[in-house]
């Protein structure tokens, strides 16, 4: 023991208990992460305002507001050089990947703590079997990461992302050599542009308010749009006095809880408006300053993603923004979303694609006309002057998402039940003298999905999950019957709680039959019902069908496995549902 | 004859007509520790070290008990037995097994870092060795305890400042009493459930020295809650029991807390790795200072350990027992009775 302290005095770093970026942040994120309740990590996030540099905070900000930084590496590399730094057999790093479900977690528990007054720091356990005799001796000092700051580390992934990979592993392996655990699951997370957290953005929007005074609102606003973290001070961002001149910003996005209860509590149906719900994605059309911006709800500035809506920026008046959803479709009449996914991922549009999967924004809201501010208007004025704008010129690329005619809520719920058929999800319900507000409401605005498709069957092979479902055998593939035989036909992640994961986990860690990797056969005995949003004709899957959203909706313990569904059924529904094309999965 | 045989009913060594932690009724079993996964009931001998003895008194009645201490010979049938501490809880013991010059040793559970409470994990050489492997996996690696103890209290601390509970999740035999020593210097005020209590009350009547404690009853008034700690074992989280500490924290000490994963999904407030088993680095470190040329692996992650050592020079095999049952019920605790049981 008084070995250690000597050694802790004589290399602790001047500025003893204070902690500094990296660090701060890492904690931030272990902080959060423990928790679910909100008020926690809203005091977490407060807390970190007052305490992180300046710079950091931009940073953060910008994290948490869905701009990621540019992944710097990819999974292999990552792994090889861990094994590398932590001199472990491939299959054994495999192994604990698939016990700790989660690539940067699992790196951050191998890789050797930063280990100081060692003959050979690299090696992370002593050579196996070695001659000495002697125990090996670590000395666990956690150097504090060298006391950088998180805007250090960003502005450097910046700055090697497009250097050579020597350089980048070199970067790499010395910043883990130089982190604690948190911190280099945290710079793990980043490296591999995987950073994703429990806080809403609506959360850090809050913290924000706290930290300086401005409404919520006005943040949600501010740190929205095209701002690059680099050269934006926090000062800048959120003094009072800070007048914003970007053209491209686009309002939050009013987003809707999903409807449960009886359609009578909703009150007189004359109230409401009634629109389809469109699968694609929800974006914004912004007109200013004689240019054309296309957000995505994601944030994501995706104007060159689409040359179609490039024609429009002649055409809309100044001052114009519209809420809407981007799909693809032909006719005016929507084509079902894996057409948009085809395309959506490229970095430059073809010509074909532009003719396979032509793309229309479908407009169902008005927030910006004339250059003011409408969101405060009441839907049905909204709705008016939109209606107006759209009618005012014809383009196949600009629709008008339609308002659905009702008078009573069984007609209204007769109509959802043709949703299918129209390439939707379902509904949405909105109050016609609601304001267009920030984020998710209850209330005003209300998604009413159509009831899923489902179809019973059987548990054949089994997974670990990843996160916080790590080490428990929670995915899994499902069969249903094909004369005597099993056909796999899908597999589902969620459905059950954490209790009846815990009893299946159970379950299949007595039933094995094989194991291959990280997959278990399992004896076919546990009968789920399976729900989902679609079904297409594959012929990538064995069974002949893909399915859309498919997840667990319920575990029919009074089912046998002979009672399930058979591969006839599942053509059935193939042959009334089926003709969409293939589903998003 | 391989001097011990894995049978059904658990680890036989037939010359000296014995099982060591048989999970069926036998005439004679040898018991490793006083976990419930290990000392079973129905049994007509008994043979423990005299710290178990007690606890196996209290956990499975009166028996016909016998007691070694450590390092004394014991002749079963002519087959030399004898225990060494093995580190786990109190009175855990490797059982060293003797005849005809080959020399057997099963670890049962056991650590390496000394806890102050269950003996210095003692290396024994040994031609075959039958260890654990919960913890078989090198992202198992744990702080130094003293380092985990800062943590709880610091936890502690917070909790009372903010006027909440800290209630700790441990199991009630050895990590318990581990716990207690480890933060005795924090507060005088610790509850605990009465299964912990029961355990506590038979090992300081056996003369040992713990930290003490106020028994939790249905009569302890609510207002003494605030600000204390509270121990209870796995099975009270998440239970309405917990609902009279209101408003309290969770703090889980086990060496599944290593992962995220696992806290998150137990949604608990804070994990704390601490393990009463052998981490990555000591499992190595333990078979290595036996010299055994022959390893076999039990419960844990019996197939990568015994994979890693093979590639490593030691023959090394996977078997199946019925262990492990302690650490399970903390990571799991759900029940299982509606799951059909098929071995």
């Amino acid at each position: 023991m008084s070995e250690q302290e000597t050694v802790t005095t004589l290399l602790s770093v001047p500025t003893i208990g204070e902690k500094h970026g990296m660090e701060l942040f890492a904690d931030l994120v272990a902080e959060v992460s423990s928790t679910t309740k909100t008020n926690d990590k809203l005091d977490a996030l407060v807390n970190y305002f007052a305490a992180a540099p300046e710079k950091d905070k931009v940073w953060v900000i910008a994290l948490f507001s869905g701009r990621r930084p540019k992944r710097i590496v990819n999974s292999t590399q990552l792994w090889t050089w861990c094994i590398e730094l932590a001199d472990l057999p491939a299959w054994l790093f495999a192994e604990s990947y698939h016990t700790v479900g989660d690539l940067a977690e699992t790196i951050s528990l191998l890789l050797p703590e930063a280990v100081v007054a060692q003959p050979e720091p690299s090696s992370a356990v002593e050579p196996f079997l070695s001659d000495s005799t002697s125990q090996p001796v670590f000395t666990l000092l956690p150097q504090h990461s060298l006391q950088k700051s998180l805007s250090f580390y960003f502005e450097k992934f910046i700055e090697i992302e497009k250097q050579d990979e020597s350089i980048r592993k070199q970067f790499i392996l010395e910043s883990w050599q130089q982190m604690n655990q948190n911190e280099k699951f945290v710079f793990n997370k980043l490296i591999t542009g995987n950073f994703r957290i429990g806080v809403s953005q609506k959360t850090m929007v809050n913290a924000l308010a706290k930290t300086v005074s401005l409404s919520s609102s006005v943040i949600a606003h501010r740190i929205s749009g095209n701002w690059d973290p680099v050269t934006t001070s926090f000062t800048e961002m959120l003094s009072q006095e800070s007048v914003s001149i970007d053209h491209s910003k686009p309002y939050p996005f009013y987003l809707a809880y999903a409807f449960e209860e009886e359609l009578e509590t909703l009150g007189e149906p004359g109230d409401w408006q009634a629109e389809w719900k469109w699968d694609g994605i929800r974006g914004q059309l912004i007109k200013r300053n004689n240019e054309l911006f296309v957000w995505s709800r994601g944030e994501e500035l995706m104007t060159d993603k689409f040359p179609e809506y490039h024609v429009l920026k002649d055409l809309l008046p100044e001052g114009l923004v519209l809420d809407g959803e981007i799909i693809p479709s032909r006719d005016g009449k929507p084509l079902p979303f894996a057409l948009l996914q085809t395309r959506i991922g490229r970095k430059n549009v073809t010509k074909k694609q532009l003719q396979e999967a032509p793309i229309s924004f479908f407009a169902y809201d008005l927030l910006e006309y004339d250059g003011e501010d409408w969101r405060t208007k009441t839907m049905s004025e909204r709705r008016h002057q939109l209606e107006n704008i759209i009618h005012s010129f014809s383009h196949p690329s600009l629709l008008l998402s339609p308002v659905i005619e009702f008078s009573s809520w069984d007609e209204l719920t007769a109509i959802r039940s043709q949703a299918r058929e129209m390439n939707s999800e379902g509904l949405m319900l909105k109050r016609k003298s609601s304001a267009y507000q920030v984020g998710r409401k209850r209330g005003d605005w209300w998604k009413w999905k159509i009831d899923p498709l489902t179809i019973d069957a059987v548990m054949i092979y089994a997974q670990k999950g990843s996160g916080r479902r790590s080490n428990l055998y929670t995915d899994y593939t499902f069969a249903v019957k094909d004369g005597d035989k099993l056909v796999a036909f899908t597999k589902a992640y969620s459905g059950l709680t954490d209790k009846e994961f815990g009893q299946v986990d159970s379950f299949v860690k007595r039933n094995s039959i094989e194991k291959f990797g990280p997959v278990r056969t399992v004896k076919p005995e546990l009968v789920f019902e399976i729900a989902f949003e679609g079904i297409a004709a594959s012929n990538r899957h064995k069974s002949g069908v893909a399915l859309r959203f498919p997840r667990i909706s319920r575990w029919r313990k009074d089912k046998k496995p002979d009672e399930i569904n058979t591969i006839e059924d599942l053509k059935s529904m193939l042959q009334v549902y089926g003709k969409g094309g293939v589903g998003r999965e | 004859m391989a001097l011990i045989e894995f049978t059904d009913k658990g680890l036989f060594c037939r010359q000296g007509d014995f099982y060591i932690d048989p999970w069926r009724p036998v005439d004679r079993a040898v018991i490793t520790h006083a976990h419930s996964d290990h000392a079973r009931p129905g049994s007509k001998y008994y043979l423990c070290h005299h710290f178990t003895k007690p606890i196996l008194q209290l956990r499975l009645g009166d028996n016909d008990y016998h007691c070694a201490d450590w390092n004394e010979t014991i002749f079963l049938n002519g087959v030399k037995v004898s225990l060494h501490p093995a580190g786990h809880i109190i009175g855990s013991a490797q059982i060293r097994v003797e005849y005809n010059g080959e020399v057997w040793v099963v670890s049962g559970d056991y650590k390496i870092e000394d806890d102050g409470l269950s003996g210095v994990f003692e290396p024994v050489r040994c031609h075959t060795f039958i260890s654990e492997s919960t913890f078989g996996l090198p992202i198992y690696h744990w702080k130094p305890q003293q380092e985990i103890f800062e943590n709880v209290t610091k936890w502690i601390n917070k909790n009372r400042e903010n006027a909440q509970t800290s209630v700790l999740i441990a199991y009630s035999l050895g990590k318990a009493q581990r716990l207690l020593e480890g933060i005795k210097e924090t507060t005088q005020d610790i509850f605990v459930h009465g299964a912990i209590w029961n355990i506590h009350e038979v090992l300081l009547n056996a003369g040992w020295k713990l930290p003490k404690v106020q028994r939790l009853t249905p009569d302890t008034p609510k207002e003494s809650y605030k600000g204390s700690v509270v121990i209870a074992p796995p099975g009270a989280e998440g239970s309405p029991w917990m609902k009279r500490f209101s408003p309290y924290s969770v703090g889980v000490c086990s060496g599944w807390m290593q992962v995220r994963g696992n806290a998150r999904r137990r949604n608990v407030d804070a994990g704390f790795a601490l393990s009463d088993h052998a981490d990555w680095k000591g499992l190595l470190q333990a078979v290595k200072a036996t010299g055994a040329e022959k390893v076999f692996v039990t419960h844990g992650f019996q197939a990568a350990f015994s994979r890693y050592l093979q590639e490593n020079g030691i023959e090394a095999g996977e078997v199946k027992t019925e262990y492990g049952g302690e650490e399970e019920e903390v990571l799991t605790n759900v029940e299982i009775e509606k799951v059909p049981e098929n071995e």
